[in-house]
C-alpha cells in the first residue's frame, strides 16, 4: 500500500537561490519524521512548498509530492485548498504573530471547520471547545471569545495546535512549534503532540533545528544542509552512529545534563548563501573530515550505508 | 481600557486649554486698538464703549481671559465688531455648509482611495500599482483651488453639467444640495483621497505580509475570505484613524475651496472676518475649528482602541 | 536568514531584478524631478534676465490676448505678459518656501532635539506646546497669524513657518528617541563632553535623514500654502507676481482667458509635484523603514 505522503526530489528555487535542492522521503500514518537543520537549510520552505504556500511565480517548484493518491506540485489551486488543513496542516513557529490579533480564538478555530467539515454555528463552537480540551486548555468555553493577546505563549501555541487539528488532518507538520517557548512548556507541547498523534493516528512531521528535541519524539530523522538531505535514517541509527560530519557536529553540541562544559562545541562557520552555492559538497568549508579529493568539486550523492540509513558523503566509513 | 480613555481625554482637555489661550491672544496681539480698527470710519464713542464692555476688553488681562472663556463654554462667543450680531449665531448659519462640504470631500476621498489602495496592494508592482502611485502623487501635488477652477472651467462653464457656485441647504432641496456639492466635493476630496490611497496600500501590504495571513492560507480558506476577514480587518484599524484625521483636516482646510465656489461656510466667514478686522468672529471660528479638530482626533483614537483589542491593555 | 521566511512577502527574485529595476526607474523619475527643481531655482534667481517683459508692464491695448508668438502664455486683464509673470512668480515661491521652511527648521529641530534628548518634564512641556500648535489646521493658523500681522508675502513666510514648526519638532524627536540610549552610554564614558557637543556629534547624523525628507515635503506644502494664501488675498499683494495671486486674478476672467488660470496653476503643480517626488525618492534612500504612516497622512 502506498505511503500516506511521499516526497520525491522536491526542489524550490527563488530567483538565484536554490532553497530546496532535492528532498525525498516518505511517511505513513502513525509515524513521526523529524527534519533537522539550521536556519536556511530549506526545511520550512519544503513544507510550505508541499502545500503550495509559496507563490509561484516567482518561486519555481519541481519534483513530486504524492499525498492521498494525488500529486500536489502540479495540483490546481482548488485541490490545494482542499488539502490544506484537512489533509495536511501546519503548526507555525511564532504563535504571537501567527494568530490574527483582531479575531477571537473561537473564530480562528471554526474557520477551517466551516470550509472543510461544513460545520457552522453551534456545532462548530462545540467542536472548537472539544479541540481546546484536547490540547489541554482550561475553561475552554470562555476562551472561545477571547483574543490571542490575552493568552500566555504556551497557551497560544496550544491554540495553534488546536487550529491545526480542526479539520482532521492526516498529516500534521510542526514547524519549529516549540522554539519560541521556554523549556518546561516545550516538554509539555512535545508530550501533547505525541499523545495526539497516537490518538488520532496522524503522521507527524517535526521540523526543528534542535536535535535534543528529536530524540524523544521521532521515529526517523532527516538532516538537511543547504537545501539537501545529508543524512536520513532511524533515530536510533543516526544518533548511535552518525555518518555525516555535520550530523556529528550537531550531536556534539547538544548539552548533556550533568556534564560540565566550559563551552559547548559548535560547528564553526555559517551555512552557505543559497544564491552562491559552492560546486561541491556544501558542507566542505566547515567540514573537519574532508575525507576525499572529490568533496570540493562534486556533490556527494545520497547512498545507503546500512538498512534504511542513507548518507551523502564521500567519507568512506561503514557501520 | 478605562484608564486609556481617561488619559486620552484629559490630554485633549489640556491641549484645548492651550488652544483657548492662543485664540484669546489673537485679539491682544493685534497692533493698535482692535475695536477702533474694526469700526474704522463708522466710529462713534457709544458703539465703541458698548462693544468694549460686551467683549470684556475693559477688564485687565487675566480676568478677561476667564470672562471670555466662561462665556465661550456657555455658548456665548461674543458679538461681531462689525454687525453686533452674536458670533454663535453667525457661526450657526454657516456650519451646515462647511460640514456638508467636508462630508462630501470625505466621500470622494474614500471612493477614490479604497478601491485604488486595496487593488494596488493586491497587485503590487504591476502597472496598476504604478498607475495608482502616479495618480496619488498627482493628487497630492495639485493645488485644490486650481483643481476647483479647472473643474468649474471645464465641467461648469464649457460643459455646463453641474452648477459651479453657491450652496443649497438640504432642507430646501435635496437634489440641489447634492448637485451643488459635487464639484466642490471633488476639488476638496482629491487631495485627501490621494493621501488615503497611499496609506491604504501600505496598510494592506503590511497585513498581507503578516504571519497570520500565512496561517489563514494554510487552513485552506479561499483567497477572498482571507482578504476580507484577515487582511482588511487588520488593515482597517490604522486606516480608520487616518480617515478621521483627514476629516478633521477637511473640516477646516476647505477655506480655499469655499472661496472658489462662493460657498457660504465657516471658512469664508473666517476669511471675511480677517478682512473686516472682525476679531470676535475670527476668534470664534478659529476656536471652533481647533475644537473640532481635537474632538475628531480624540474620537478617532478612542475608536481605534475599540477596534483593536490590543490597545488599552498595559502590555508595555 | 530566519527559518520562517514569510513567503507571502517580497521573496528574493523580485528584490533582485524587479526591485532594482524599480529603484532605477524611480530614480529616473527622481532625476527628472531634480532637474525640474534645478530649473525652478534657476528661473527664480535669474528671472529678471529671462523674462521678456517686466512683471508689471501694463499694456491695456493688448489685454486678454491668447497665447501667441509674442506672448507665449497670453496676456492678462491689464495686458501684462503672463509668461514673464509666471517666471518672476517663481522667485516669490522660492523665497517664501525657503524662508518658511527655514523658520520651521530653526525653531522645530532644536525643540525636537531637546525634547527627545532630555525627556522628562522638558519633553512633556515642549510636546504639549507643539500639540497646541498642531491643533490648529494649517491654513487657519496662517490666516490667524496674518490677521495679526497684516497681509503681505513677508508675513506669509512667518505665518507658514510657524505652522510647520511642530512637524519638524516631532520628526526630530522621533529620530532622536531610539538613539538616545546609545548617546547616554557614550556620555557616561566621555564624561567631559558638553551636551551640545554630544548632540551635534552623535545625534545630528542620525536625525539628518528624516529631516531632509521632511524638508523636501514641507517645501512643497509651503509653496502650496503661499499660493493659497495669496489666492485668498492674504499673501503676496498685487501687483507683485505670485502664482496664487495670478490665479485669483484669473478667476474673474475664467471664461474669456483660460490661459490666465491654466499656466500659473500648472507652474505650482509642477514644482510641488517635483518636490513631492524628490521627497519620496529621498525617503526611499535615506529612511527605508518608513513607519510613520500617520505622519504621511497628515500630509505636512
Amino acid at each position: 500500500m502506498a505511503p500516506l505522503l511521499s516526497v520525491h526530489d522536491l526542489r524550490v528555487r527563488l530567483g538565484d537561490a536554490q532553497v530546496v535542492n532535492g528532498l525525498s522521503y516518505e511517511i505513513d500514518a502513525g509515524e513521526t519524521v523529524a527534519i533537522v537543520g539550521e536556519s536556511g537549510s530549506g526545511k520550512t520552505m519544503s513544507a510550505l512548498a508541499m502545500l503550495g504556500l509559496i507563490p509561484r511565480p516567482p518561486a519555481v517548484v519541481s519534483g513530486e509530492v504524492h499525498f492521498d493518491g494525488a500529486e500536489l506540485v502540479s495540483a490546481t489551486p482548488a485541490h490545494l485548498r482542499a488539502v490544506r488543513g484537512a489533509g495536511m496542516a501546519i503548526v507555525f513557529q511564532d504563535p504571537m504573530t501567527s494568530l490574527n490579533p483582531v479575531l477571537t480564538i473561537g473564530r480562528q478555530l471554526t474557520e477551517g471547520m466551516e470550509v472543510h467539515l461544513g460545520l457552522s454555528g453551534r456545532a462548530a463552537r462545540e467542536r472548537a471547545v472539544e479541540l481546546l480540551e484536547m490540547v489541554g486548555i482550561p475553561d475552554p468555553r470562555h476562551r472561545l471569545d477571547e483574543y490571542p493577546h490575552r493568552l500566555s505563549g504556551g497557551m497560544r501555541q496550544r491554540v495553534m495546535i488546536a487550529i491545526g487539528l480542526a479539520a482532521h488532518p492526516r498529516v500534521l507538520i510542526a514547524d519549529e512549534a516549540t522554539t519560541a517557548l521556554d523549556v518546561t512548556i516545550q516538554a509539555q507541547i512535545i508530550e501533547l503532540l505525541g499523545r495526539l498523534q497516537q490518538e488520532l493516528d496522524m503522521a507527524l512531521i517535526w521540523i526543528t533545528h534542535d536535535l535534543g528535541v528529536v530524540a524523544g519524539i521521532a521515529d526517523r530523522v532527516l538532516v538537511m544542509y543547504a537545501g539537501r538531505v545529508v543524512e536520513h535514517g532511524t533515530v536510533d541509527a543516526v544518533f548511535d552512529a552518525p555518518q555525516h560530519p555535520y550530523t556529528r557536529g550537531l550531536l556534539r553540541s547538544i548539552p548533556v545534563l550533568g556534564q560540565h562544559a566550559d563551552a559547548l562545541p559548535s560547528i564553526p562557520g555559517t551555512p552557505p548563501d543559497p544564491e552562491n552555492l559552492p560546486p561541491g559538497c556544501p558542507f566542505w568549508p566547515r567540514c573537519e573530515v574532508r575525507a576525499d579529493d572529490r568533496c570540493r568539486g562534486e556533490v556527494p550523492p545520497l547512498r545507503e550505508v546500512a538498512a534504511g540509513h542513507l548518507v551523502a558523503t564521500f567519507e568512506k566509513e561503514r557501520v | 481600557m478605562i484608564g486609556y480613555i481617561v488619559r486620552r481625554t484629559l490630554q485633549a482637555i489640556v491641549v484645548l486649554f492651550g488652544v483657548s489661550i492662543v485664540v484669546f491672544a489673537i485679539v491682544h496681539l493685534v497692533p493698535g486698538d482692535p475695536i477702533r480698527l474694526a469700526l474704522g470710519t463708522r466710529f462713534n464713542q457709544q458703539a465703541y464703549d458698548a462693544l468694549r464692555r460686551r467683549s470684556g476688553l475693559d477688564k485687565p488681562l487675566v480676568p478677561q481671559y476667564f470672562y471670555w472663556l466662561g462665556h465661550a463654554l456657555t455658548g456665548d462667543l461674543g458679538v461681531s465688531f462689525r454687525t453686533g450680531q452674536p458670533v454663535t449665531q453667525l457661526i450657526g448659519q454657516r456650519i451646515g455648509a462647511t460640514v456638508s462640504l467636508a462630508g462630501a470631500a470625505l466621500v470622494v476621498a474614500l471612493v477614490i482611495a479604497v478601491p485604488l489602495g486595496l487593488l494596488s496592494a493586491l497587485r503590487p508592482r504591476t502597472s496598476l500599482d504604478y498607475g495608482a502611485t502616479v495618480i496619488s502623487q498627482t493628487g497630492i501635488s495639485i493645488p485644490e483651488f486650481w483643481l476647483a477652477i479647472l473643474l468649474i472651467l471645464v465641467v461648469g462653464a464649457k460643459l455646463d453639467w453641474l452648477p459651479s457656485a453657491g450652496y443649497v441647504p438640504p432642507d430646501q432641496s435635496v437634489s440641489g444640495w447634492l448637485e451643488h456639492l459635487i464639484l466642490p466635493g471633488i476639488a476638496a476630496g482629491v487631495s485627501s483621497g490621494s493621501i488615503l490611497t497611499r496609506f491604504i496600500r501600505a496598510s494592506a501590504l503590511e497585513a498581507l505580509g503578516r504571519d497570520y495571513t500565512l496561517t489563514a492560507r494554510s487552513k485552506g480558506l479561499r483567497e477572498r475570505t482571507i482578504i476580507v476577514r484577515h487582511v482588511i480587518r487588520n488593515a482597517l484599524v490604522p486606516v480608520v484613524t487616518v480617515t478621521g484625521v483627514q476629516l478633521a483636516y477637511l473640516l477646516s482646510g476647505v477655506v480655499v475651496v469655499e472661496v472658489v465656489f462662493a460657498w457660504p461656510g465657516l471658512g469664508m466667514l473666517a476669511l471675511q472676518s480677517v478682512q473686516s478686522r472682525d476679531y470676535p468672529v475670527l476668534q470664534g471660528a478659529v476656536l471652533l475649528f481647533a475644537a473640532f479638530f481635537l474632538i475628531v482626533n480624540l474620537a478617532v483614537d478612542l475608536l481605534y482602541a475599540r477596534l483593536d483589542p490590543r490597545i488599552g491593555y498595559a502590555s508595555r | 536568514m530566519s527559518a520562517t521566511v514569510a513567503p507571502t512577502s517580497t521573496p528574493l527574485p523580485a528584490r533582485q531584478r524587479g526591485e532594482t529595476l524599480r529603484l532605477l526607474v524611480r530614480n529616473r523619475i527622481a532625476v527628472v524631478a531634480l532637474a525640474v527643481l534645478v530649473a525652478f531655482i534657476v528661473v527664480a534667481v535669474f528671472g529678471k534676465a529671462l523674462a521678456p517683459y517686466g512683471y508689471n508692464s501694463v499694456d491695456v491695448a493688448d489685454r486678454l490676448q491668447g497665447p501667441s508668438v509674442h506672448h507665449w502664455f497670453g496676456t492678462d486683464e491689464l495686458g501684462r505678459d503672463v509668461f514673464s509673470r509666471v517666471l518672476l512668480g517663481a522667485a516669490v515661491s522660492l523665497k517664501v518656501g525657503a524662508v518658511a521652511v527655514g523658520i520651521s527648521l530653526v525653531v522645530g529641530v532644536p525643540c525636537g532635539l531637546i525634547a527627545g534628548f532630555y525627556g522628562g518634564v522638558l519633553d512633556d512641556v515642549i510636546m504639549r506646546v507643539m500639540d497646541v500648535l498642531f491643533a490648529f489646521p494649517a491654513i487657519l493658523m496662517a490666516i490667524a497669524v496674518l490677521a495679526i500681522l497684516g497681509p503681505g508675502s513677508t508675513n506669509a513666510m512667518v505665518a507658514i513657518g510657524i505652522v510647520y514648526i511642530p512637524i519638524f519638532a516631532r520628526v526630530t524627536r522621533a529620530a532622536v528617541l531610539p538613539v538616545r540610549e546609545e548617546v547616554y552610554v557614550r556620555a557616561a564614558r566621555a564624561s567631559g563632553a558638553s551636551d551640545l557637543r554630544l548632540m551635534r556629534r552623535h545625534l545630528l547624523p542620525n536625525v539628518l535623514g528624516p529631516i531632509i525628507v521632511q524638508t523636501s515635503i514641507s517645501f512643497a506644502f509651503a509653496i502650496l500654502s503661499e499660493a493659497a494664501l495669496s489666492f485668498i488675498g492674504l499673501g503676496t499683494q498685487p501687483p507683485h507676481p505670485s502664482w496664487g495671486l495670478m490665479l485669483s486674478d484669473g478667476t474673474d476672467f475664467i471664461n474669456q482667458a483660460w490661459w490666465m488660470v491654466v499656466f500659473p496653476g500648472a507652474a505650482i503643480f509642477v514644482v510641488v509635484l517635483a518636490f513631492n517626488i524628490l521627497g519620496d525618492a529621498l525617503r526611499d534612500t535615506l529612511d527605508p523603514r518608513q513607519r510613520s504612516l500617520i505622519r504621511n497622512a497628515r500630509g505636512a
